[in-house]
């Protein structure tokens, strides 16, 4: 079980080479990528910015949690901090499992919870040279979380 | 009674205050109050029922006791992903 930030861009098959394990029959793999579009304005890039002691606790909390609702045999989840280009990959979540059913399940939990939950935050920069924290606004009404992202 | 409190701050409330971190000396009992002490003072624009905040690196109620020699962030909402 691991959670992790990295500031340096995620190597995917390193982490895939470090979950293989002969028990585990299916592994499934969530990849996050940084999107042109938001809410329709053509996005250039962005930043992301996690309180790093808070995010790592809350991230291995989140593994642990899925450990105990599914029989899962591994996890690993990393998420970017810095800055991003497009079709960068900003969070990388896998889960091996002895089936599948419980892998697919894991890892959408997993991803989904760490939107929801981990300290992280995603400033976008916008074609026209705006940029904007995400659902950090004041008018408009509230901004759901899980909006505007992988 | 004062105590003397780390404050950091992160993404938007970073960028309003204009600074990662300070050393603040306060009255306030409570994070909920120190938090709108703060906002008062800095224009932050996010109401308190936006933000989660912790102590010490661990999420605490707003009712949560504010100690000498404490660490608190206020948590805008989350966006990671």
């Amino acid at each position: 079980m691991s959670f992790r930030l990295s500031s340096a861009a995620i190597d995917a098959a390193a982490l895939m080479d470090g979950l293989r394990d002969a028990r585990a029959g299916a592994c499934v793999a969530f990849e996050g990528r940084v999107r042109d579009l938001n809410d329709g304005r053509a996005v250039r890039g962005l930043d992301y910015e996690a309180y790093a002691p808070l995010a790592e606790k809350e991230g291995e909390r989140i593994l642990s949690e899925a450990r105990g609702k599914f029989p899962i045999i591994g996890a690993v989840c990393v998420h970017r901090t810095g800055s991003l280009a497009l079709g960068d990959v900003s969070v990388w979540a896998a889960v091996t499992a002895a089936h599948r059913d419980a892998a697919f399940a894991a890892c959408r939990y997993i991803i989904d919870e760490t939107k929801a939950r981990v300290p992280i935050w995603k400033k976008e920069h916008y074609a026209d040279g705006a940029t904007e924290w995400i659902n950090c606004a004041t008018r408009g009404g509230h901004a759901g979380a899980g909006k505007g992202g992988a | 009674m004062k105590k003397s409190v780390r404050v950091r701050y992160f993404a938007i409330l970073r960028e309003q205050r204009g600074l990662d971190e300070e050393r603040i000396t306060t009255e306030a009992a409570t994070a909920g109050e120190l938090y709108e002490e703060l906002r008062k003072r800095h224009r932050f624009t996010l109401p308190a029922d936006r933000l989660r905040v912790a102590v010490n690196d661990e999420f605490e109620p707003w009712e949560a006791a504010v100690r000498d020699g404490d660490t608190l962030v206020f948590i805008p909402p989350v966006a990671g992903g």
